[in-house]
């Protein structure tokens, strides 16, 4: 509803805010759709339109098979979801016990919350940091993708805020009748706070899953790369695969196969999207505007 | 049993230790994880600057390496890539700035004066959703677009036109990055935007069109003060990260520009140090970014305070 104080928009305005909004979501989604379609066109459909596909008339998952048919794919997406998973479980509890512990007034809870506070002012840098993971043994294991991201100061304060603002009268009361701060947390804190965790363990997987420069540090062997850096070789890069990683003969047009691997590091984030955003501006601001 | 209360005064210097300790020990335990992450993964590293401080051998470790006092500095100031990597930084960084910034407060305010909700969630739906790709998707999505052999210059071909150099010339390397940056993150930060114009006064709006305001008058006079410390915070946190660009951003695409336009600091770090097998001048390049970094968010959040504004550290009153 207009409120009755509003002019009515004079048809140019509306014009020009249609053509802004429209042109910046087309501009965002035709790429992504073209992506798409040429993944699944047929080598006949991209002969014909010269290179990239807006609709795919004969719409075939060959380039997909052939992917997963030889071992590369397969064995990035294995990683990606190894990493993704264990880094997102290890994050969260992580990031849990710190919020909760210090979002009441305890034993050493201020000084903690101000060696975390300062993570946010300073970076290490790229060279101590690759340092430290070889002296810790961790270069090309996956655990060196895992444990420098454990803990992400925006999440830990979006959570803080949030257990912040559960009332201590029902921690109390709770007390009293001989809970521990351990049942207090599993059996008070977790169930009231499911929405704020999920939201943030969907960033933390969406961080997991999206992290390039890590594994391009950490990790010599190719045989342990994740999703991203086989996205950015052979298809940024455009290093073409070879039949021994595709196992198909003869294979697609390589142009459908690198639009299927673009694909695949898509997807998973196509997927979480939708509840993501359900949930997500929540979060984002009561971290923002409180913390 | 012990109270916990949030009286400040109590918690300073109400228990003993011991007390306390007896009452906090499972808080104390479950701290634990967290602190431990902290001192290896930021405390640690933190300190391992002090290869700056050396002629660092990775054979030698940081134990035994010699120090040479502030000679990688001193190298530094000589090396003419050095200089270039700091002036693409602070470049890039300006034209993000400008062009990027006032992005998303225009979107919310288009977005905030629709009418049609329909129309509104769904463009948003939409414009939230590249902030969750990768740098990697983004650039190759970009590259698939734009590129020498993408669909743009497809196009430009059959309809008898040159193609455009748009993902490799370095003179519009910049445009090409803020490009980027505004269709990966302009849709995201406009939450906070529209988040801040909803919770604006409507009563406001009411009297000032009462007393005969048109809608730019309402604009300047009441949305964009009601902005002015979202805008403010931002800013601050904007300038503290400047230094740091966007380095997968430039990594990806280093090898397509060249780096005369796309070395940055951070680039250059890593190319010196991991690759080149230079790490004190490696080191010594990302310790000086890291303090000048942390130096701009303390001087921004500085000077918001001295005009009024709550910035992103709060005071203590």
């Amino acid at each position: 509803m207009r409120p009755i104080w509003k002019e009515d928009p004079s048809p140019a305005y509306q014009a020009i805010k249609a053509l802004i909004l429209g042109g910046f979501a087309l501009v965002i989604v035709v790429p992504i759709l073209v992506v798409i379609s040429t993944s699944l066109a047929s080598d006949k459909d991209i002969i014909d339109a010269g290179g990239y596909v807006l609709w795919p008339s004969h719409p075939t998952f060959k380039a997909y098979q052939t992917l997963f048919s030889g071992g590369l794919m397969g064995r990035a997406i294995l990683v990606s979801v190894f990493v993704t998973i264990v880094g997102t479980a290890i994050a969260l509890a992580v990031t849990i016990a710190l919020a909760y512990a210090t979002s009441r007034p305890v034993l050493f809870g201020r000084p903690v919350l101000l060696m975390v506070l300062f993570t946010l002012l300073f970076a290490p840098g790229i060279i101590p940091m690759f340092l430290v993971v070889k002296q810790l043994g961790l270069l090309d294991s996956l655990w060196s993708l895992i444990l420098p991201g454990a803990l992400g100061a925006f999440n830990f304060v979006v959570l803080r805020t949030f257990f912040m603002n559960v009332p201590g009268e029902l921690l109390e009361s709770a007390r009293i009748d001989g809970a521990s701060d351990f049942t207090i947390l599993r059996r008070i804190i977790m169930p009231l706070s499911k929405a704020v965790i999920a939201v943030v363990g969907l960033f933390y997987a969406v961080g997991f899953w999206n992290a390039f420069f890590n594994a391009l540090l950490y990790l010599n062997d190719t045989s342990k790369w994740p999703v991203q850096v086989i996205l950015r070789t052979y298809v940024l890069q455009g290093k073409s695969l070879s039949a021994d990683q595709l196992g198909v003969h003869p294979p697609p047009q390589p142009q459908s196969l690198q639009m299927a691997v673009v694909v695949v590091a898509l997807v998973p984030i196509a997927m979480v999207y939708p509840f993501l955003q359900r949930h997500f501006t929540k979060g984002v601001i009561t971290g923002a505007v409180k913390g | 049993m012990l109270k916990r209360t949030s009286s400040v005064a109590q918690v300073k210097n109400g228990l003993p230790l011991k007390a306390k300790w007896r009452r906090d020990w499972q808080m104390v335990l479950l701290m634990i994880p967290g602190v431990v992450f902290l001192l290896v993964f930021f405390y640690l590293p933190v300190i391992g600057n002090v290869v700056a401080f050396q002629d660092f051998q990775p054979f030698l470790g940081i134990m035994h390496s010699e120090w040479n006092g502030l000679q990688n500095f001193v190298n530094l100031y000589a090396n003419p890539d050095f200089w270039d990597a700091l002036r693409n930084t602070l470049l890039l960084a300006a034209v993000q700035l400008l062009l990027f910034f006032p992005v998303p407060i225009g979107l919310a305010l288009i977005v905030d004066s629709l009418v049609s909700n329909r129309f509104r969630r769904w463009f948003q739906t939409i414009a939230y959703l590249p902030h969750f790709l990768s740098w990697v998707l983004v650039v190759t999505l970009f590259q698939q677009s734009l590129g020498g052999a993408g669909f743009v210059n497809n196009l430009l071909r059959q309809a008898g036109l040159d193609p455009i150099p748009f993902m490799t010339n370095p003179d519009t390397f910049p445009l090409l990055v803020v490009a980027q940056l505004i269709w990966k993150d302009a849709g995201w930060a406009m939450i906070i935007f529209l988040a801040a114009l909803t919770t604006v006064d409507v009563s406001l709006y009411e009297a000032a069109a009462a007393d005969g305001a048109g809608r730019w008058r309402r604009l300047w006079h009441i949305t964009l003060p009601s902005l002015r410390t979202v805008i403010v915070l931002l800013l601050i946190l904007r300038i503290g990260d400047i230094l740091s660009v966007g380095f997968e951003q430039f990594i990806l695409q280093r090898d397509s520009v060249g780096p005369g336009a796309a070395e940055v600091l951070d680039t250059f770090t890593y190319y010196a140090g991991v690759v080149g097998g230079d790490w004190s001048s490696g080191a010594a390049a990302g310790l000086a970014k890291g303090v000048v970094g942390a130096l701009l968010l303390w001087g921004a959040n500085s000077l918001a305070h001295r005009l009024g504004e709550p910035g992103i550290f709060q005071r203590r009153t």
